[in-house]
């Protein structure tokens, strides 16, 4: 009785959770006069949709411009997450639990405070209507990731290390070739973490892009609904199209990188 | 200090370089900016003009201001109660899937994935009072359910609605805390005839009051700067033909759009410092709070 009712619960949190997708997908291959039927399967069949919408928009250019900008965010956040976290878990100096604490402490600062006035550091720098101010930051470090990388440095056998040292190794050596290659899974977790967090971004690109040629995919997204979207041209089914090919590459992404991402986020929580 | 140990010193200072740049540039010093920037009127086009504390005056005594603060502090306590409270549900019914627990994590996990601007153009559609998805299947009971995108009374509902299908994030952490709950008081509260829902109260619980309580705070501070699905649904180029956005108007919308499309940047400095000891008054509530209720591991209680 007992596991009939979690089946059941299974079954119907599946169903829930599931069934907006294949709405998406379905209403994305509907013609305009069915794409409001809610009907499990399209009929009739208009793959049409896709061509439609790439012919509209240039779509392939906001592809092209999410995975440079992801890729550039995701590899930046990695290298300096890591260095800075290789920092505080091995070595000892004064101020250093003062530092880590301003680190955690800047975790907890809303972003939205710093908006504006980083906005001018980039206007004042003439870089504020390119895509480097949705990366370039990254280069110095981000502090949840310099937080996870650092559980994942202290985690490492320390007597690998000292072993080393007294071998001569120095420091960067240490970091390069023992603990990189040891904090693999770290460093992925980051690396998909910031990946998946660069291509849904929309606040970024909304602030910083203003050439269509620039605009990343949330961004050129929003256009096609702002066009396409009731009160435009009403033409949901490009918009679906559109919000369709935005996130099928995230879902491949968890399906290759589904244990990565489950481990960063319960590493979130390990220090209470 | 001994050579080795000053050695180590400058070592792990020059890894910590990087971030020390970083804090300078992108946190402290813009900070402060700011706080200066607070007390000017600043377009861009003239420099900024020295005001005093009139943008805080203005801010205390604005309509819009008080309306996106109203609409925000609401929409985070709809939000957080009810995402907390699915997710520990989700992870209660995932704890006892057995081997297929990694299938089901999956399932609850992929809408996390999804693009929230992605997220908001299909939800406008299934939220749709006359022919969406969601009105259709509460019509199957007998229900007729709102205008989730056009009703003001209704907007902040269906907005809480959608966020709950991105509640995946926080079931696989707590799935990942009960897993850690040890088993033997589980028996030794069923030896004392403890229900299960007793159980709940008095062995879950205390055992991941910890993770539940650092899920609460970091869901209220996001929530409380909440932008990109409503920005997307009813902001932008939209805001001109829905006149619903009021409803809509959260604090970093308004923000965003004093900032950024009216290029007030002295007022909306101060209306981040307005946000910011929101959240902070809000968060030490919270911590206070916590001293009463959370339960760490090897603490006595």
């Amino acid at each position: 009785m007992k596991r009939v009712a979690t089946g059941l619960g299974l079954l119907a949190v599946t169903a829930a959770f599931l069934y907006p997708f294949w709405w998406l997908v379905s209403a994305s291959l509907k013609d305009r006069a069915h794409v409001f039927d809610n009907s499990l399967l399209p009929s009739p069949f208009s793959p049409a949709n896709y061509v439609e919408v790439w012919r509209a928009v240039p779509l392939l250019t906001w592809i092209a411009n999410s995975v440079a900008v992801g890729v550039a965010a995701a590899a930046a956040a990695t290298v300096a997450s890591a260095l800075v976290a290789f920092g505080f878990a091995m070595f000892r100096f004064p101020g250093r639990n003062l530092l880590f604490g301003v680190v955690l402490a800047t975790m907890m600062l809303p972003g939205a405070v710093t908006m504006v006035p980083v906005y001018l550091e980039w206007h004042a720098l003439g870089l504020a209507t390119t895509q480097i101010p949705l990366w370039a930051q990254n280069l110095f470090g981000a502090a949840f990731y310099i937080f996870l990388l650092r559980q994942f440095f202290l985690g490492l056998p320390r007597e690998v290390f000292d072993a080393a040292k007294v071998d001569g190794a120095n420091a960067w050596r240490l970091f390069v070739s023992m603990a990189l290659p040891l904090a693999r899974p770290g460093l992925i977790v980051v690396f998909v973490f910031e990946l998946k967090a660069a291509w849904t971004d929309l606040i970024k690109p909304l602030i910083y892009l203003r050439e269509p040629e620039l605009y990343t995919l949330p961004r050129g997204l929003k256009t096609v609904l702002d066009r396409f979207g009731e009160g435009g041209e009403a033409q949901w089914e490009l918009v679906l199209a559109a919000s369709t090919v935005a996130t099928v590459p995230m879902i491949l992404l968890f399906l290759v990188a589904q244990r990565y991402f489950v481990r960063g986020t319960v590493t979130q929580h390990v220090e209470q | 200090m001994t050579t080795v140990s000053r050695r180590e010193s400058r070592a792990g200072l020059l890894f910590l370089l990087p971030w020390v740049i970083g804090f300078l540039a992108f946190t402290a010093g813009p900070m402060l900016f700011s706080l200066w920037l607070s007390l000017t009127h600043y377009d861009m086009l003239k420099p900024p003009d020295f005001i005093g504390l009139e943008n805080y005056r203005e801010a205390l005594v604005d309509d819009r201001v008080a309306t996106a603060l109203w609409n925000t502090l609401v929409f985070t306590a709809l939000h957080v109660p009810a995402q907390i409270v699915l997710a520990l549900g989700l992870a209660a019914l995932l704890r006892r899937a057995g081997r297929s627990a990694g299938f089901f994590r999956t399932v609850l996990y992929l809408p996390v994935m999804t693009p929230p601007v992605a997220l908001a153009a299909m939800f406008l559609l299934l939220l749709n009072g006359q022919n969406g998805a969601i009105n259709e299947f509460l019509g199957w009971f007998g229900f007729t359910g709102p205008n989730w995108t056009t009703d003001p009374a209704w907007i902040k509902p269906g907005l809480v609605l959608m966020s709950l299908w991105t509640v995946g994030s926080t079931a696989v952490l707590y799935l990942a805390a009960l897993t850690r709950v040890p088993v033997e008081r589980y028996e030794a509260a069923r030896l004392d005839g403890a229900s299960p829902w007793r159980q709940f109260w008095h062995v879950t619980l205390p055992g991941i009051s910890g993770t539940v309580y650092f899920t609460v705070v970091v869901n209220t501070i996001a929530s409380l700067q909440v932008f990109t699905e409503a920005y997307t649904m009813f902001f932008g180029a939209r805001a001109k033909q829905s006149s619903d956005g009021d409803a809509a108007l959260f604090y970093v919308i308004h923000l965003f759009r004093e900032a950024f499309e009216s290029l007030r940047m002295g007022y909306a400095s101060a209306l981040a410092w307005g946000l910011f000891v929101v959240i902070a008054v809000i968060t030490a509530v919270q911590v206070r709070l916590s001293r009463r209720y959370v339960h760490y591991e090897g603490e006595r209680s």
